[in-house]
């Protein structure tokens, strides 16, 4: 066993990439939708699907109710999406529509194969001015804009058995995967 | 592989309750490209001039446009086409929104309906799976209450629905069917109603191929701030608080007079005020940067979308203030009334019970003020209740059953359809070509490309042809020459009439939203879309060669089949007729004029039939041949049946 163990953590200034939402400027167009679908889909801009779309437009036309939505990272306690909302003139920082779990993951799974999907802010070598929904939507909903965060790091990578260990630790529990280590080595 | 298209259509026969899933031609749209184009072909095929348009043979289809569920910004306009009981006619309309990509998600170019259901039924399609299902529950319902309860129903709130309301199930031929923030108007709800058809929801979630994806996409991505940016595309005039041009120059009442005087800075701004006080906000259609409907939520009425010139019709119509408005709308959208034609059915209903044909007796308790009889006749209609049973037929035939002399109300209707309350000096030849000969009922549906008024300044004027890369080059020449407070010359007028109806059949074809092409070049010549730039995304899409010529070639052969369906109902020279009174100063000799010539122009003969030659050179031959055989068209040797050869037997 040579594999590097242990990460010591420190602390670096990261750029984070945020798309704000003014939800009194959404007029319901859902380009977002459109563009989003044609930039993830493969080759590039080989379809235009909202279905396929990492943004919603949550419409309720009765209620007015216009609310764009991003399938962001999936935490099983609370929100850590990088959504922010204009709601009235005021702005929301994080969403806070719900406290619990997050209403959007519903939205967003591949219609063929009912895999979750999830929004890259447009990740492209070389980098793009910013993502595509931001592109196409020209009344302003939808603004990007970086922010710096000081976040900690892992310095060292972690070996490639280390990370096969934690997956299958996080499938079945690190007692299944101790029990079987332990009676694979009895074995040898 | 169809590119742009999905190559099938939904057929639904709602007397049987059948479902079928049907591949089309892909010559048809080569020949016609789609919406509008294609479904006039069905109707040719399938209805034929005997057919009643309540007869369940009667068809009501409504098709996506080539370009929807591409990434064509502004593509979005679905056709709506049937005949009409009011016109005995082919009936046309188109609404915006989300409806048409959504359906051409879901796999289908069309939905064409025939037969009638014995009992409401609302129809859902989600991808391949199609159903009719029983909408007796809703009935009465409001059009946007009912789609919302059918995406409840249904637990897909991103389904699209269509839906009736009151109106149409009451077969009240001003019908509209209403759609998000958008309504088809002209008359085609009444069949939807007729054919017992509540509501068509529809959620698709396929793709749709396109011939060269990523160079279209880079094209149409370039749209977004081209649109946005443009002043002078999208509905102008719903983002403007002056409304001096609509409420001086547009007729009131009944179409009768003009109200000068009555704009003053005041009332600017008290309507300003109000309309910012109940629009909730302003919005768009699918994948379109312009925001020209405004949801409305208006005190004890349920919110709704307010869009075009029906933001003063009624008020106008009624003599009262644009807080009437509003707040009739909140009824009207609900019932699923059109703003352009209703009003006027009120405002006659109204002028009829002043001039004593209609009486205490037919109208008991009938309010004295503009507003009050206005809500009571609109409760009286959509209901056929009474003498509303006659007025939810139009005014056109309202007068004749009325009689009593009430047909000499009946001063604004041409080709028994409400024209809008337009009164005005000198006789226009463009704009008389317009009305007299165009096939879509209203005047917004064929003006639009050439400007309607000269530029007085040379400079000014060579300013405007510079960047009017829309036009045709002989428009540009004809514009320079145009002198202000002259008539273009009767060859001018003809090929401008030809220009801006045959742009409409461009965006009822292609799907793209009028706003944006065909109604929207008349003010500054700024276009975005056009009959130069529209070929090049319509191939890119498409993946046929088409230029401007082809495009314009399929445009004339949908209007030509249009034309066809209409002459094999009837239509004919003699009703080629704006209302009388449309312009105070008429010249009868060079209207019949400019009819010898639009007519020879078009290659129609002079009693506005398409000739035998002029059809078959846009591959309609099948249609010169059925001209013949009714005897519309005169047979010659070489086209007279033949006669049945003999067969020996053996």
């Amino acid at each position: 066993m040579t594999e590097a163990k242990g990460t010591t953590a420190v602390v670096e200034k990261r750029i984070v990439k945020e798309i704000k939402v003014d939800l009194d400027k959404c007029i319901g167009c859902r380009a977002c939708e459109m563009a989003c679908s044609a930039f993830h889909s493969k080759p590039r801009f080989s379809i235009t699907n909202p279905a396929r779309s990492r943004i919603r437009v949550v419409i309720d036309e009765l209620n007015d109710v216009y609310v764009p939505i991003r399938a962001g990272d999936y935490t099983p306690a609370e929100c850590t999406g990088r959504h922010k909302y204009t709601i009235n003139g005021k702005e929301y920082n994080e969403c806070s529509f719900c406290g619990v779990s997050c209403p959007s993951r519903d939205f967003f799974l591949e219609p063929d194969s009912g895999l979750p999907l999830k929004c890259d802010m447009c990740e492209e070598d070389p980098t793009l001015d910013e993502p595509w929904c931001v592109k196409v939507c020209r009344c302003d909903c939808l603004t990007y804009y970086e922010r710096e965060e000081e976040v900690e790091v892992e310095e060292e990578k972690r070996g490639e058995m280390e990370l096969g260990l934690e997956s299958l630790m996080s499938k079945y529990g690190a007692d299944k995967v101790l029990d079987a280590i332990a009676r694979l080595s009895s074995k040898s | 592989m169809r590119y742009a298209e999905t190559g099938f259509n939904l057929e639904i026969d709602l007397t049987r309750g059948s479902i079928e899933r049907v591949a089309t031609d892909p010559r048809l749209t080569a020949l016609h490209l789609g919406g509008q184009g294609t479904a006039a072909r069905i109707l040719w095929d399938r209805v034929g001039p005997d057919v009643d348009p309540f007869s369940p043979d009667n068809h009501l289809i409504f098709s996506t446009g080539i370009l929807h569920g591409t990434p064509v910004p502004g593509a979005n306009r679905t056709s709506v086409d049937t005949f009409s009981p009011q016109t005995g006619r082919y009936s046309h309309s188109v609404f915006g929104g989300f409806f048409g990509p959504e359906l051409k998600h879901a796999g289908y170019d069309k939905i064409v309906v025939r037969g009638k259901s014995p009992d409401l039924v609302y129809l859902w399609i989600h991808n391949d799976k199609v159903e009719i299902r029983d909408a007796t529950h809703f009935r009465g319902k409001g059009a946007l209450e009912t789609a919302a309860l059918i995406k409840e129903e249904l637990r897909e709130n991103e389904a699209q629905v269509a839906a009736v309301g009151l109106a149409a199930e009451n077969r009240v031929f001003m019908a509209t069917i209403e759609h998000a923030n958008s309504s088809a108007s002209r008359g085609v709800g009444v069949i939807m109603g007729d054919k017992k058809l509540k509501a068509i929801a529809v959620r698709g979630t396929n793709d749709v191929n396109i011939a060269h994806p990523a160079e279209l996409f880079e094209k149409s991505a370039g749209m977004y701030q081209k649109i946005y940016d443009n002043p002078d595309c999208g509905d102008l005039m719903a983002h403007e608080d002056d409304e001096e041009f609509h409420v001086n120059n547009f007729a009131w009442g009944n179409a009768r007079d003009r109200n000068k005087g009555f704009w003053n800075e005041e009332r600017e701004h008290e309507w300003t005020e109000l309309s910012n006080r109940v629009r909730m906000r302003w919005t768009g259609c699918y994948n379109c940067p312009k925001d020209c409907h405004q949801a409305i939520s208006y005190p004890g009425r349920q919110p709704y979308f307010q869009k075009c010139y029906s933001k003063l019709t009624y008020a106008m119509a009624a003599y009262e203030e644009l807080d009437f408005n509003y707040n009739i709308l909140g009824v009207t959208q609900e019932y699923g009334l059109d703003g352009f034609s209703t009003p006027q059915v009120l405002a006659f209903g109204v002028e009829l019970y002043d001039a004593g044909i209609l009486t205490d007796e037919d109208l008991p308790d009938f309010p004295a003020d503009g507003a009050g009889r206005f809500f009571y006749l609109v409760d009286k209609i959509v209901r056929r209740e009474g003498v509303g049973d006659a007025l939810a037929n139009g005014v056109y035939h309202a007068a004749r059953q009325i009689g009593k002399g009430a047909e000499a109300f009946d001063h604004n209707t041409m080709k028994k359809f409400e024209q809008v309350p337009l009164k005005l000096g000198m006789v226009n030849y463009p704009y008389f070509l317009m009305y007299a000969t165009g096939e879509k009922m209203n005047i917004t549906q064929i003006e639009g490309s050439f400007p309607q008024v000269a530029i007085a300044d040379l400079e000014e004027r060579k300013e405007f042809v510079k960047g009017w890369e829309a036009a045709p080059e002989r428009f540009k020449k004809w514009f320079m020459e145009w002198e202000p407070r002259t008539h273009p010359s009767i060859e001018e007028a003809v090929h401008i009439c030809d220009w801006n109806e045959t742009m409409h059949y461009v965006d009822d074809a292609v799907g793209t939203c009028a706003f944006l092409s065909s109604f929207t070049g008349q003010w500054a010549g700024r276009a975005p879309y056009h009959i130069h730039n529209l070929p090049e995304f319509v191939s890119l899409a498409v993946g046929m060669d088409l230029d401007s010529d082809g495009l314009w070639e399929i445009a004339a052969r949908n209007r030509n089949l249009i034309r066809a369906i209409n002459v094999r109902r009837g239509l004919r020279r003699s009703d080629e007729k704006p209302p009388e009174d449309h312009w105070k100063k008429r010249e009868p000799e060079a209207e019949q004029k400019l009819l010898d010539e639009y007519y020879a122009f078009k290659g129609w003969t002079n009693d506005g039939i398409p000739t035998k030659e002029k059809l078959d050179s846009l591959s309609l031959e099948y249609v010169s041949e059925d001209f013949i055989r009714r005897g519309i068209l005169p047979g010659s040797e070489e086209t007279a049946p033949a006669e049945p050869v003999a067969v020996s037997a053996e």
